[in-house]
């Protein structure tokens, strides 16, 4: 077999398609909490619906063989987990930022004790589209081979901004997260609206999760997110609650993720833990960067607890 | 258009706990005309017209309406006859443009928004009627009288014909609330709609209103024609029995105008707005001892950015304010050293903590000082209620109650306590904005006294506020603030209504 090397043009490369791939959990987790956001909620726990999702996901798709039945039952322990969520934020005096942080302990711990089973067997992944085919080169084909749930995100991105200015629920949702007080005015359950927003978020962030653990990495352990769909939740803020932004930010967040695994495929292994580190290097960076203390948040739906 | 409808009001009583809101009220509001709703701060305006839309259930008492009895059991009830009210508070969606807040006003939206044929309705809508606004800006970036006008717009579209207006003036530019009542007059004087507005300022009630009915404690104490009744009779109705303080005399100022006596200086004053863009562009200002400088304009124009810059509350981006010909950078130490105080507008908001106690609010400015404080760090809570309790009983301030968190009081008490911790003995600058915004007429009079008294005795006073009857009748001299700058100054005497709204139109 005779290999076409790439060289050092492999780092940027497979930063390109490292980018591809490690975005897809941090899209789906940032449309779903976006869509959270602008109705007006905050929902922290969507870091527990990722592992929730990435172990049932998983799971499914092991014991029934069919990865695509795992990705639905991957959203719908989302669903469950959002509209959790929804429900015990609709109760007088009730903190999102509180009830989120416990319901992401809870999903994760959850997804632990039941995803014990599943560590060890293989499960089937999902399929990938081969868009490297007129290439020779072994890496070439590898970086552009793309899962159609990153496909999904992508068609997902249009939908969301076109549904937030050209549908009735679209508006609603905004009009939730920006003024109660309007909302109710109109006629509309400011509950309703956004428990069914965190319900659509959840749905999302654990389509996100089956990602994980049947496409890549494509197994399931405990240590399998690591903190995306924490980042994730930060992503929203820096995109300005935009969706449009917000996958562009999943891009630069793939990219970053995939810098240390790239610099190794070529050989420099030194820092290796230090460039894996590079996401939350960046949260950091670009959060200082884009902040600013004179100014307020431009975009920010007015209901959130943290902008109020 | 459809036309205009009338209400009956019949016997009308509503009770909260032991307090009678609403004692047997009886009014008749005829159609296609603008009846006024006059009364001091809880005199049961608010809660008349909340009975009739239907926020509230009436204890007793009917609603007619076209000689029907209705019953209101929420406003959508209302709605659906076809009454709408113009909340004092905005309820227009901020991040969301004109057109936007116009089509999610409706009863029903469809599913898939159609924007062209929207935007063709609501145009065709917009040349009937004689408001300009600009359908595609965010409501946020509007100006307290566009988005008063939006208001309006929204009720009209929804085709509301019985329009009721809580305080419909109250954040608007003289300027602006003549053209809003002028529309709606002319609207009604055409049979389409009737105005029920509430209201305490009486200018606008003999300029705009046909009928008035006048509320106090509940009670319904007067009723008539505008056309009948001048000012005079419409203030004693209100007031009742009660006397205004007297007016104090402007007296010759105390110190002669030289540069000594200089309180505050600003000079080449420069700072941006919450998003980021410059709100004041290079202002200079003096303000002299025992003088009330009166900044006039439209709000927005960055009068709320000077007034943080001088309280502290934003950083300048350039230029340097004097107090008394020092340095000022509006720091703790150099407000109490320079004897610098500041009523700013919405005071709840800006200069109480909500949550604490009208004592402990009314000590912010001196807590960690002798005789409040035992060596700078120990409070003395006994010296604080003493205080605050001579306060409450000198500035009138209800409930008398020192424990009471400030939020729970009313807004004109607030105001009162927020000027009684500002008008120290010690002070030499007050900086004041819209100090009678939503006061009573007595409240509003105790005010104005208050300021006149402070000026006399010496102290300078930048008043900013876009009350321009307000500021004809306190200052001495007169600024007038469009778009950052300063672009017209005056002595009061040469002073010129027209000349003044036209500066503040930028022209």
């Amino acid at each position: 077999m005779e290999e076409v090397g790439l060289g050092w043009w492999g780092v940027p490369l497979a930063i390109l398609a490292g980018a591809i791939r490690v975005s897809t959990p941090f899209l789906f987790v940032s449309l779903g909490e976006c869509l959270t956001e602008r109705s007006g909620r905050i929902n922290l726990g969507l870091e527990g619906t990722l592992v929730m999702g990435a172990m049932s996901g998983y799971a499914v798709s092991y014991l029934t063989g069919s990865p695509w039945l795992g990705v639905v039952v991957a959203g719908f322990s989302g669903i469950l987990f959002g509209a959790l969520h929804g429900t015990i934020c609709s109760l007088p005096k009730v903190n999102d930022i509180a009830v989120g942080i416990a319901l992401m302990v809870l999903g994760t711990g959850i997804a632990f004790f039941l995803g014990k089973p599943f560590i060890q067997p293989k499960a089937l992944h999902l399929p990938a589209i081969e868009l490297g085919w007129w290439s020779a080169s072994e890496q070439v084909r590898t970086a552009l081979r793309i899962n159609v749930l990153f496909l999904i995100g992508v068609v997902l991105v249009p939908a969301l901004l076109w549904s937030f200015k050209n549908t009735r629920w679209g508006l609603v949702v905004r009009m939730a997260g920006d003024s109660a007080d309007a909302t109710l005015a109109m006629g509309y359950s400011v509950r309703l609206i956004r428990l069914v927003s965190t319900a659509c978020g959840g749905f999302l962030a654990g389509v996100g999760g089956a990602f994980l653990s049947l496409y890549y990495p494509g197994s399931w352990n405990e240590g399998l997110s690591s903190g995306q769909g924490l980042m994730a939740v930060a992503l929203v803020i820096f995109a300005r609650w935009n969706p449009a932004r917000c996958f562009y930010a999943s891009l630069l967040f793939g990219g970053a993720g995939a810098l240390g695994p790239a610099l190794q495929s070529v050989g420099i292994t030194a820092s290796y833990y230090l460039f894996n580190a590079a996401p939350y290097v960046l949260t950091l960076a670009i959060m200082i960067f884009t902040s600013s203390p004179h100014r307020t948040l431009a975009g920010a739906p007015s209901e959130l607890s943290v902008t109020k | 258009m459809s036309s205009a409808i009338g209400i009956d009001i019949v016997g009308m009583t509503k009770r909260f706990g032991p307090l009678v809101a609403l004692d047997h009220v009886t009014l008749k509001v005829a159609p296609g005309r603008v009846h006024a709703l006059l009364g001091e701060n809880g005199a049961g305006k608010s809660t008349l017209v909340k009975c009739v839309i239907g926020y509230y259930q009436a204890d007793q008492g009917d609603l007619f309406l076209a000689g029907q009895r209705r019953k209101m059991l929420s406003p959508r009830d209302a709605h659906a006859v076809g009454i709408g009210m113009v909340y004092q508070h905005f309820t227009l969606v901020p991040n969301m443009t004109v057109a936007e807040n116009l089509v999610m006003a409706r009863a029903s939206v469809p599913f898939k928004i159609n924007w062209r044929r929207e935007r063709e309705k609501i145009d065709s809508f917009l040349q009937k009627t004689p408001f300009g606004v600009r359908l595609d800006d965010p409501v946020t970036d509007l100006a307290a009288g566009e988005k008063q006008k939006v208001e309006i717009l929204k009720q009209l579209y929804l085709e509301r014909r019985f329009l009721i207006l809580d305080e419909p003036t109250s954040v608007l530019t003289p300027g602006e609330a003549d053209e809003v009542l002028g529309i709606l007059k002319d609207m009604a004087t055409n049979g389409d709609i009737t105005v029920l507005m509430i209201t305490h300022k009486l200018r606008e009630v003999s300029a705009f209103a046909e009928r008035v009915a006048v509320l106090r404690s509940g009670r319904l104490v007067g009723e008539g024609d505008v056309s009948d009744l001048d000012v005079h009779d419409m203030a004693s109705m209100m007031i009742g029995s009660r006397t205004l303080p007297t007016p104090v005399d402007r007296e010759a100022r105390a110190f002669p105008p030289t540069t000594s006596r200089q309180g505050l200086q600003i000079r080449g004053l420069s700072a941006d707005d919450d998003a980021g863009a410059k709100a004041l562009r290079e202002v200079d200002l003096t303000v002299q001892a025992g003088e009330i400088v009166g900044i006039a304009g439209v709000s927005g124009n960055g009068q709320r950015e000077l007034v943080e810059t001088l309280a502290g509350q934003r950083n300048a981006s350039g230029g340097k304010i004097l107090v008394h010909g020092e340095t000022y950078q509006a720091t703790r130490r150099e407000m109490a050293a320079k004897g610098v105080f500041c009523l700013p507008e919405e005071p709840l908001r800006n200069a109480c903590v909500p949550a604490m106690s009208v004592a402990e609010n009314l000590s912010l400015r001196a807590f960690d000082r002798r005789p409040l404080a035992w060596r700078q760090w120990w409070l003395r809570k006994g010296a604080i209620r003493q205080m605050a309790r001579q306060q409450i009983a000198r500035y009138n301030i209800k409930p008398p109650i020192p424990e009471m968190p400030i939020a729970s009081l009313s807004g004109g008490n607030v105001q009162r306590a927020v000027l009684a911790r500002e008008l120290a003995p010690e002070v030499t600058l007050l900086v004041v904005a819209n100090p009678c915004f939503g006061l009573d007429i007595v409240a509003v009079a105790e005010v104005r006294r208050a300021l006149l008294e402070a000026r006399n005795r010496g102290v300078s006073v930048l008043l900013v506020s876009e009350d321009l009857d307000e500021i004809l009748e306190l200052s001495d001299r007169v600024v007038v603030m469009f778009n950052g700058k300063l672009v017209y100054e005056t002595p009061i005497e040469d002073a010129d209504l027209a000349v003044i709204g036209r500066r503040m139109a930028g022209h």
